[in-house]
């Protein structure tokens, strides 16, 4: 073991301690074109920090590792305990590197610029913190802390019906975590009756005895308060308004990472704490994860607002995601994971480019659009291809996560994934049918002279695109660290697979029999 | 050579990369480097042919590993290229007809402004098509498929500008898209049952497959290969993809990407094998939309339509083949139709690059005067297509049918009277764009130089192309491919036979195609006016598209709002706002008792003080 | 001799009395604020008495902590009712209801 660095505590707290630094800033706009610049320099080094992080952090292992320790408050035995996993770390650079795209896509806002960074900084060591916390307290303070800054940037910096979208989030969020606070107490004190001592330690608590029908109570208060976040139907109403009238980086962070918080906190705690209520209920959630795919791709169909519709594509995806968690298989599994990381660019992407749209056309809305193709063709082709990455084309990130869940649901339930295929012919037509009515056909007059791509554009597109190929193209290193963890979680609900016709064959080795694709 | 196979896919896809990137800088030369890409491509293939000629006819089969792609788990999925005898067939198809289109559109898109950007979605469109033939996996093969079916949009939609370009493009990823997802389950249901997605696991074991896998196995590929080759039922979306460029109807929707499908099927043989069902289920497929193509083609009246249809009818004709088990003579039959579909589709390039893109032939005819090398071009494609002897296309159309003959009597006769109708429908094209009176007012005049040199290669394949496989048994192409061949058990007519009728309709189809059209011995402008129905019926394709306009799409909208606004708006989100406006009224109620008044509050208090002092001493 | 604690009772009673009066008639905000004053100081007076009373300190102590408590109060209101009638031109606490709904 080399000398331990902290890497979990300084990549979570970087960002906090940038926005507290910031503060002074405000004022002038001169200062404030200073703090952008203090505030992409944040975003970045933690950035960095992060790939330090995963240098750090050694595939293979299904376990927490750069785990740190400390007390809290003592007596009450609060701790603070912080781990990642293979599932957790890619949460986390997810978190770090759209951070800086989205800090440069918001370089022109003018209203309180420098509180605006604070707030998205302090936002990001809330996202951090929920992705690394392994001390059920400490992640409902992240958990709640991130409600805060997002209600804010909402709220403040939002357009339209932005109050009623703040409120709505913040009141939909705040109904799901009353519950999963009860559930977090409940467990902790039952950790003192049945374990000795009350804990959060989420390691610890994985062991506590729980009765059947409590296991399964605690597991839906969890479930709520995640479903919520996820979303899943019927609790995603709050996400087409807070995602439409949200600035373009608020869409970002909340599209990109806030809806993988549920999605990971299925995973870590649902799954980890409760697993036999996991698979009574197993089916029951993969039936509301069938819903939202089916339902959001269908409502998206008839969107006129781009930001609606990426917002119902969400549903659909995160969808996705939660039906390969729930699958209980490896691929599932792992689909569901690395699903979450292209969910989190493809998505994002796209409200960049959305944004990108509507700073020079002041319009979301699909029928002023038109034929803008021709007239900015290298915007249309980014567009495109993150539009191709969200529809699940291969040799696209989106087609990885989506190929492999699906698997994974087929060899749980056929019917299921039969539906959830649905999803990708949908997807298609909703997505493709939204490029059309931006980019193909007439050009409207009143938008003869957009203006393609500038310079800083460029600078937020063409990292987030080669990320999204290269996942597509190479998606190892992301497999191969997500798999034993992936295994570990999958394992608590997993399914008895159907025996093969063929055996474990290794790649590369000699087929068993050569003149087999002859025929017979 | 063999190991430099990775150069085949991956030189069309540098030059698309290069061309996307740089597509501006890379103006004057695009179309000169996408041609280069895929020239040497076709040139590797050839090399990797004579290697592959060398080793002995059971160990012609060669894989290579580049690197792993998706493995999780029992999932193996890497991008992993197999030389064989079938993939090299079609790799040496897709680069050499792939060649001859580039060059061709080099003169053929001059001017336009999204010139580089054609020749990297061409360039694309070759490396995906690649991918999908060299694929050694099921998952490899559908990156190709869906990508094939990617560029098929975008060349579809290439003048977007138009609605009905954007509109069919938009259509032909979205219909495909639907049978590629059944495939994609026929995928997953191959992990599931065999453990593995590779071909030489899958096929190694698919002897031992209960019929019912096999079925549903093999019909949902079918649901595949169906879609990307527009038989029916999902073909609609073919006719439409005429909207693209010429030069991309010929490469994409004639020549090489519709084509994939019965590649699929041929590729997939030994699992097809297993259910005597989903052959059947092929065969007949095929027939039937051979014999509904060629009866829609006669009601085109856009000569790329007629071509369109005919390209259905005849990949039918490919489906029949493999349905009855002469897997070679489908591939045959792919390549044959591969030269002469793209003269075809060339030469009507020619016709519309003349006339100001002019493709309605009630407005065409009598440009064989101003025009006769493409005249005699187009003759010479539309004599392979229905069947003529001596011309590529007889010799494997004899070889389907006499397959089909084996397979069943039933089979034999519906091909037989698609033949006819072969003959029919490319006859009225003939005579009704090249023959006659002129009906327009263009000037038109043959193309210049790097146009007709493709054309005339295409040509010489179209005559020479025959040679490959003279007949089911000793062609040469047959051998090579060495797929297996149907038992000929059927008595009855002699092969000879068979093909003196095939050809004898053929030329009787041919000859009523004159009587109508040109002898002047039938009004036939008459005759439209006279069956306005059925003219109508067989120009909308049977109006198979206006039933799923109906039953299909429009529930699909009118489910789409009504969950948008009815229930997402009024039933989720008002049972949200109106539990929020629950407590807003009981708020509204409660705070009437805050008046505002200082002096009223304090009353409140005093009494409230009184009382509890009241209580208390009450209680003492 | 000393005086009866009933005296300072009666005392304490009757101030309580005027300053719950003036606090409930009285309009001016000065006013009531100086009757809050006469109450407190009413209940302060009844404290000491009993201290005295009863030999013990602790109403003392009491009667330091509500004067304390009474000086923050009156610094927070006169801040109050200082910055209102800045902004209104009146000290009438009837004219004061911007919190109502």
């Amino acid at each position: 073991m080399p000398a331990e660095f902290p890497w979990l505590s300084v990549t979570v707290f970087a960002p906090l301690a940038g926005a507290v630094l910031l503060l002074p800033m405000a004022g002038t706009a001169r200062r404030a074109a200073w703090a952008r610049r203090w505030a992409l320099l944040v975003s970045v080094v933690t950035f960095v920090l992060s790939l330090g992080l995963l240098g750090a952090f050694r595939g293979g292992e299904p376990g927490f590792q750069l785990v740190e320790q400390a007390e809290w408050v003592g007596p009450l035995n609060f701790r603070y305990v912080l781990g990642v996993d293979g599932i957790s770390v890619f949460m986390l650079l997810l978190t770090t590197f759209l951070m800086p795209l989205a800090i440069l896509a918001s370089w022109k806002i003018e209203r309180q610029p420098v509180a605006f960074m604070a707030a998205l900084l302090a936002l990001e060591t809330a996202m951090l913190g929920v992705f690394v916390a392994l001390d059920l307290l400490l992640f409902f303070v992240f958990f709640e802390g991130l409600l805060f800054p997002m209600y804010l940037i909402i709220g403040i910096w939002g357009t339209g019906r932005r109050v009623y979208a703040a409120v709505k989030f913040f009141l939909f969020t705040m109904a799901g975590s009353a519950l999963l606070f009860v559930a977090i107490l409940f467990l902790y004190f039952r950790a003192g009756t049945e374990l000795g001592a009350p804990t959060f330690d989420l390691r610890e608590l994985q062991a506590l005895p729980l009765a059947a029908a409590t296991a399964r109570w605690l597991f839906l208060a969890f479930f709520v308060a995640f479903a919520v976040k996820v979303p899943l139907f019927p609790l995603h109403t709050w996400l087409p308004d807070a995602h439409t009238e949200a600035p373009t980086a608020g869409s970002v962070i909340l599209a990109g990472v806030l809806l993988k918080i549920g999605a990971y906190g299925l995973i870590r705690f649902n799954l980890s704490l409760f697993p036999d209520a996991s698979v009574d209920l197993r089916g029951f959630v993969s039936v509301l994860a069938v819903i939202g795919i089916v339902y959001g791709a269908v409502v998206a169909l008839i969107q006129d607002d781009v930001k609606r519709l990426v917002a119902y594509s969400s549903v659909s995806h995160l969808g996705f995601v939660v039906l390969g968690i729930f699958a209980g298989t490896l691929q599932g599994m792992s689909g569901g994971v690395i699903q979450m990381v292209n969910h989190g660019l493809s998505t994002g992407a796209l409200f960049l480019i959305v944004g990108m749209l509507y700073d020079r056309t002041h319009t979301r809305d699909l029928r002023k659009l038109g034929g803008l193709g021709r007239r900015v063709p290298v915007l249309a082709g980014f567009f495109l291809l993150v539009a191709l990455s969200s529809l699940g084309l291969p040799g696209l990130n989106g087609f990885v996560g989506e190929f492999l869940i699906l698997l994974g649901t087929f060899e749980a339930s056929r019917i299921l994934a039969v539906i959830a295929a649905l999803g990708v012919v949908l997807s298609a037509i909703y997505l493709l049918w939204a490029y059309q009515r931006a980019m193909h056909g007439d050009l409207p007059a009143e938008l003869e002279n957009t203006p393609d791509l500038t310079a800083r554009d460029y600078a937020i597109l063409i990292p987030v695109t080669a990320a999204i190929v290269g996942i597509g193209v190479f998606p190892k290193p992301l497999l191969e660290r997500i798999e034993p963890a992936a295994d570990r979680h999958a394992s608590f609900i997993a399914v008895e697979p159907e025996p093969k016709l063929v055996s474990f064959i290794e790649p590369g080795a000699e087929p068993l029999n050569p003149s087999a694709a002859e025929g017979d | 050579m063999i190991d430099q196979i990775w150069l085949v896919p991956a030189l069309p896809l540098g030059g698309a990369v290069a061309l996307l990137v740089a597509g501006r800088r890379l103006r004057g030369v695009a179309g000169g480097l996408a041609s280069l890409t895929v020239g040497l491509s076709f040139v590797v293939g050839l090399l990797i042919l004579r290697d592959l000629l060398a080793l002995p006819a059971e160990s012609r089969e060669v894989t290579r590993t580049l690197f792993d792609w998706i493995a999780v788990g029992a999932l193996r999925a890497p991008v992993e290229l197999r030389v064989d005898p079938l993939s090299l067939v079609m790799v040496l198809t897709v680069t050499g007809v792939g060649f001859l289109i580039h060059v061709y559109s080099m003169e053929y898109l001059h001017g336009d402004p999204r010139y580089p950007r054609y020749f990297a979605y061409l360039n694309l469109f070759v490396a995906a098509m690649l991918t999908l033939v060299l694929a050694n996996n099921f998952v490899l093969l559908y990156v190709g498929w869906e990508g094939v079916g990617l560029c098929s949009y975008l060349l579809i939609a290439f003048w977007f500008e138009r609605k009905a370009a954007a509109d069919a493009g938009k259509k032909a990823f979205i219909v495909t898209r639907i049978g590629d997802t059944a495939m994609l389950l026929g995928i997953f249901l191959i992990f599931s049952t065999f453990g593995s997605v590779r071909f030489d696991d899958v096929f190694g074991a698919a002897g031992g497959l209960a019929p019912a896998t096999a079925t549903a196995i093999s019909l949902l590929l079918l649901g595949g290969a169906v879609g990307k080759s527009a038989q029916l039922p999902l073909h609609t979306w073919l006719p439409d993809a005429m909207e693209g460029p010429t030069p991309v109807s010929a490469l994409i929707h004639a020549a090489t990407m519709v084509t994939a499908g019965v590649y699929l099927v041929v590729r997939a043989a030994p699992i097809f094998e297993a259910s005597p069902v989903a052959l059947g289920v092929v065969a007949v497929v095929g027939v039937v939309t051979a014999l509904y193509a060629g009866l829609s083609a006669i009601g085109q009246d856009d000569l790329k339509r007629v071509l369109a249809y005919s390209t259905i009818s005849q990949i039918g004709y490919m489906f029949l083949a493999a349905g009855v088990g002469a897997y070679a003579v489908a591939i045959f039959h792919l390549v044959a139709h591969a030269f002469f579909k793209a003269l075809l589709f060339l030469t009507a390039g020619n016709v519309s690059h003349a006339t100001d893109g002019e493709m309605n032939m009630m407005r065409l005819g009598g440009l064989a005067p101003r025009m006769p090398r493409t005249t005699a071009f187009f003759a010479v494609g539309a004599l392979a297509l229905a069947g003529i002897p001596i011309f590529a296309g007889f010799f494997s159309k004899d070889q389907i049918l006499a397959a089909a003959y084996a397979g069943g009597f039933v089979l034999w006769l519906v091909g037989l009277i698609a033949v006819g109708l072969t003959g029919f429908y490319i006859a009225r094209a003939f005579f009704l764009t090249f023959a006659g009176r002129p009906r327009h007012q263009a000037h038109p005049h043959e193309p210049p130089p790097l146009m007709n040199i493709p054309v005339l290669l295409l040509g010489v394949g179209t005559v020479a192309g025959g040679l490959l496989g003279l007949s089911a048994e000793t062609g040469t192409i047959h051998g090579f491919l060495e797929l297996g061949e149907a038992g000929h058990a059927r008595g009855g007519l002699s092969e000879l036979w068979l093909g003196v009728i095939a050809t004898g309709v053929a030329v009787a189809g041919l000859a009523l195609g004159w009587r109508v059209y040109i002898s002047g011995r039938v009004d036939w402008q008459a005759l439209r006016e006279r069956y306005v129905a059925l003219r109508r019926a067989l120009a909308r394709g049977l109006y198979v598209d206006d039933v799923y306009g109906r039953f299909v799409v429009l529930p699909a909208k009118a489910t789409s709002a009504f969950s948008a606004f009815v229930v997402d708006q009024r039933v989720i989100d008002g049972a949200v706002n109106g539990l929020g406006r629950v407590f807003a009224g009981l708020a509204r109620a409660g705070r009437r008792v805050q008046t505002g008044l200082v002096r009223s509050y304090a009353v409140a208090y005093l009494l409230g003080a009184v009382i509890v002092l009241l209580v208390v001493l009450g209680r003492t | 001799m000393r005086t009866p604690i009933a005296y300072f009772l009666l005392l304490s009673a009757v101030l309580f009395t005027i300053g719950t009066v003036g606090v409930l008639v009285r309009r001016n905000a000065l006013v009531i604020f100086m009757s809050i004053e006469l109450q407190l100081n009413a209940v302060n007076l009844s404290l000491i008495a009993f201290s005295r009373h009863l030999g013990q300190v602790d109403g003392q102590v009491l009667a330091f902590f509500s004067m304390v408590v009474a000086a923050a109060e009156v610094v927070v209101g006169l801040a109050i009712i200082v910055s209102i009638f800045r902004r209104r031109v009146s000290a009438n606490v009837d004219d004061v209801n911007l919190l109502r709904w």
